[in-house]
């Protein structure tokens, strides 16, 4: 199999999807002529037109906003928000938008939109570009939320993503795009709402998503070499959750440690510590331990905001706790 | 007024009697939910269209049926207008499953796919980008449908209004914004919320054409909608229609009406849009009060058929609740 990018992954996956099927177009800032600000969409308005890759003006109300209506009109657009900081000026059209709109109606209409959405910290971008709130999408009902941590499931989940009628969140992590990984030739598609064992192991189990997967790999490489193996569930879905193979592998490890890079308060962590509470108490041998950003605003310092975000160092330490 | 005898020589007497039908219909329907409301039967908001009948008649009686509409929260004369059968309205508005939202949307979000009517929307302005995805999906496919987006004065100071407004000139989508100034936001006039008097100056700084045309006559409102539509359609670009229009009752069910006095109601009454187009039929000589009445009780019967269907429909069951939240499971 080939290895590839994140970037070259989600490209491909965009690139196919336009070709495959005519009502897919792409709109955001800076998609078209510049070739988008990651280079996700370089060479798109050339060989797709204008047409099919608009760019809009900075104006992220509108750009989720007329996603939303043509895609109740018949079109697959994918709109790309530069960062998801930006997406809480489209946060109305996200949630009383593309998350109600099928159900408010009585499912007369369906909006099947992708939001594509750029987060996470770590760029030394300071306080307003370096958010990972994947959890407060999470929050609603009527909205998938996808966050990928390979190359793999970015291609293949991006291509679930635009082929349903439901609306979608794909976060992406802005420093994930040089991470590559094997990624099969020609069309495949990862289910959402599918989480999946990144690694096998018996003696605890880290349940992660997105960036935290390739820290927490690095952490089990390291635990492997102290004798103790870690399994690793990757929830790729934050919404629809699948909680299956997390209470599958603590009723095998008895322990479990939540890695995730957004704050710890109201967070993914929490939501899974309390599942796990809820669905595998009499398994659990240990207080299920979170790993998460410090509760501060990211600084632009480097040091100081390496110290703020989730380390290798901050997962192996909860993992010595829990065993 | 030469101009409307024009507008009402061009009408044929079906049509005249039909719109007729139409407004006392909606006048109505809203007197007998007020009604429903106080006896507890009507839950959650009720925004009444009281005054404003002549906007939404006149405007849709217009449409070609490939044109989108979408409104506002104050849904239930454009869906009256785009075809939802009164009992389908009224059902809705007792939560019922035979409402056309099957109970789940309520007053604020009536909505029926198969009349290219795409809903009420209950967050101001919020509707408005909407539109410019529908206009824009219409325009990739090569269709020559309009997509017309109905709002109120309130929402052109909100930022999806400018943000809408300047994207559908810079992409030229076929969109009719149809800004219905009944000169309040809620209790706030647009002395005090918004810079200029005119809603249509707002559009002249998107360098967009647009017109103004007084929303208590139906057939003054009919053909400015029709002229803005042929604007549209022919240009390919959108046009800004400004309704002015009034409200006769409270912003919703239990406003205390603090912000105008009596006076004013009592002043605009006046112009009672229904009250203005009766006098035009029978100034006319087409009609004669006698045919008015008879369509006035054919209203009345619709409207108790209506309550009756509604209140003998059955609520959703709670196996409702989780259907619809997403496509697939």
């Amino acid at each position: 199999m080939p290895e590839i990018t994140i970037r070259e992954a989600i490209s491909q996956a965009l690139w196919e999807e336009m070709e495959r099927d005519s009502r897919v177009i792409i709109l955001g800032e800076e998609v078209g002529l510049w070739g988008g600000t990651y280079a996700v969409t370089r060479g798109f308005y050339d060989h797709f037109g204008p047409e099919r890759v608009r760019d809009t003006p900075i104006a992220e109300g509108v750009i989720v906003g007329a996603a939303n209506g043509a895609a109740m009109a018949g079109l697959r657009p994918v709109a790309e928000l530069m960062t998801i900081n930006f997406a809480f000026l489209a946060m109305d059209q996200i949630v009383n938008g593309a998350a109600k709109i099928h159900y408010m109606f009585g499912g007369q209409f369906r909006v099947p939109v992708v939001i594509r959405a750029v987060g996470g910290g770590g760029r030394q971008l300071g306080a307003t570009h370096s958010q990972t709130p994947d959890a407060v999408f999470a929050h609603f009902p009527g909205l998938k939320v996808v966050a990928p941590g390979t190359p793999h499931d970015a291609k293949g989940l991006l291509k679930a993503a635009i082929r349903t009628d439901d609306p979608v969140m794909f976060i992406e992590h802005a420093t994930l795009y040089q991470a590559k990984g094997e990624v099969p030739e020609g069309d495949y598609v990862e289910p959402i709402g599918v989480a999946k064992v990144q690694r096998q192991g018996s003696d605890v189990t880290l349940i992660t998503y997105s960036k935290m997967l390739q820290l927490s790999m690095l952490a089990a490489e390291q635990l492997a070499a102290e004798g103790v193996q870690a399994e690793i569930i990757d929830l790729r879905s934050l919404r629809p959750l699948d909680m299956g193979p997390a209470v599958a592998s603590v009723k095998k490890t008895n322990r479990a440690v939540v890695v995730e890079e957004g704050w710890r308060s109201f967070g993914v962590g929490a939501e899974v510590a309390s599942r796990l509470s809820e669905e595998a108490f009499d398994y659990l041998d240990a207080p299920v331990k979170r790993v998460a950003q410090e509760e501060v605003p990211l600084p632009y310092n480097r040091e100081l905001e390496q110290q703020a975000l989730p380390q290798v160092d901050d997962i192996l330490k909860a993992v010595r706790e829990v065993l | 007024m030469a101009q409307v005898d024009v507008a009402i020589k061009a009408l044929d007497e079906k049509e005249m009697l039909r719109l007729y039908h139409e407004m006392v219909l909606v006048r109505r329907l809203e007197e007998e939910a007020a009604r429903l409301y106080q006896q507890g039967k009507i839950g959650g908001f009720l925004h009444l269209y009281i005054g404003q009948e002549a906007v939404s008649s006149g405007v849709i009686s217009v449409r070609l049926p490939k044109d989108r509409v979408l409104t506002a929260y104050r849904d239930h004369g454009v869906a009256i207008a785009c075809g939802i059968e009164a009992k389908v309205v009224m059902a809705e508005l007792l939560g019922k499953s035979t409402g056309a939202a099957k109970g789940k949307g309520g007053s604020m979000h009536l909505a029926d796919i198969h009349k290219n009517f795409w809903g009420g929307y209950a967050i101001v302005g919020g509707h408005l980008p909407l539109a410019v995805g529908m206009a824009m999906a219409d325009q990739y496919r090569g269709d020559d449908a309009v997509t017309i987006c109905m709002f109120g004065d309130g929402a052109t100071n909100i930022g999806y209004f400018h943000e809408s407004l300047n994207l559908s000139m810079v992409w030229k989508l076929p969109v009719l914004w149809i800004c219905e100034n009944n000169k309040y936001g809620m209790g706030t006039s647009i002395e005090r919320s918004s810079a200029v008097l005119e809603m249509r100056q707002k559009a002249e700084g998107y360098g967009m054409p647009n017109s103004s045309v007084n929303g208590m006559d139906v057939l003054a409102v009919r053909a400015a909608t029709q002229e803005a539509l042929g604007t549209v359609r022919e240009s390919g670009t959108p046009f800004f229609l400004e309704i002015v229009t009034y409200r006769y009752r409270g912003h919703s069910m239990g406003d205390p009406e603090r912000y105008r006095d009596s006076e004013e109601i009592e002043r605009m009454r006046k112009d009672d849009p229904i009250a203005l187009f009766r006098s035009q039929l029978i100034a006319e000589g087409q009609f004669d009060t006698e045919t008015l009445d008879e369509e006035n009780a054919r209203v009345d019967k619709e409207i108790q058929a209506a309550i009756e269907f509604a209140e003998s429909s059955p609520d959703p069951v709670p196996a409702d609740l989780y259907t619809d939240i997403y496509t697939e499971s």
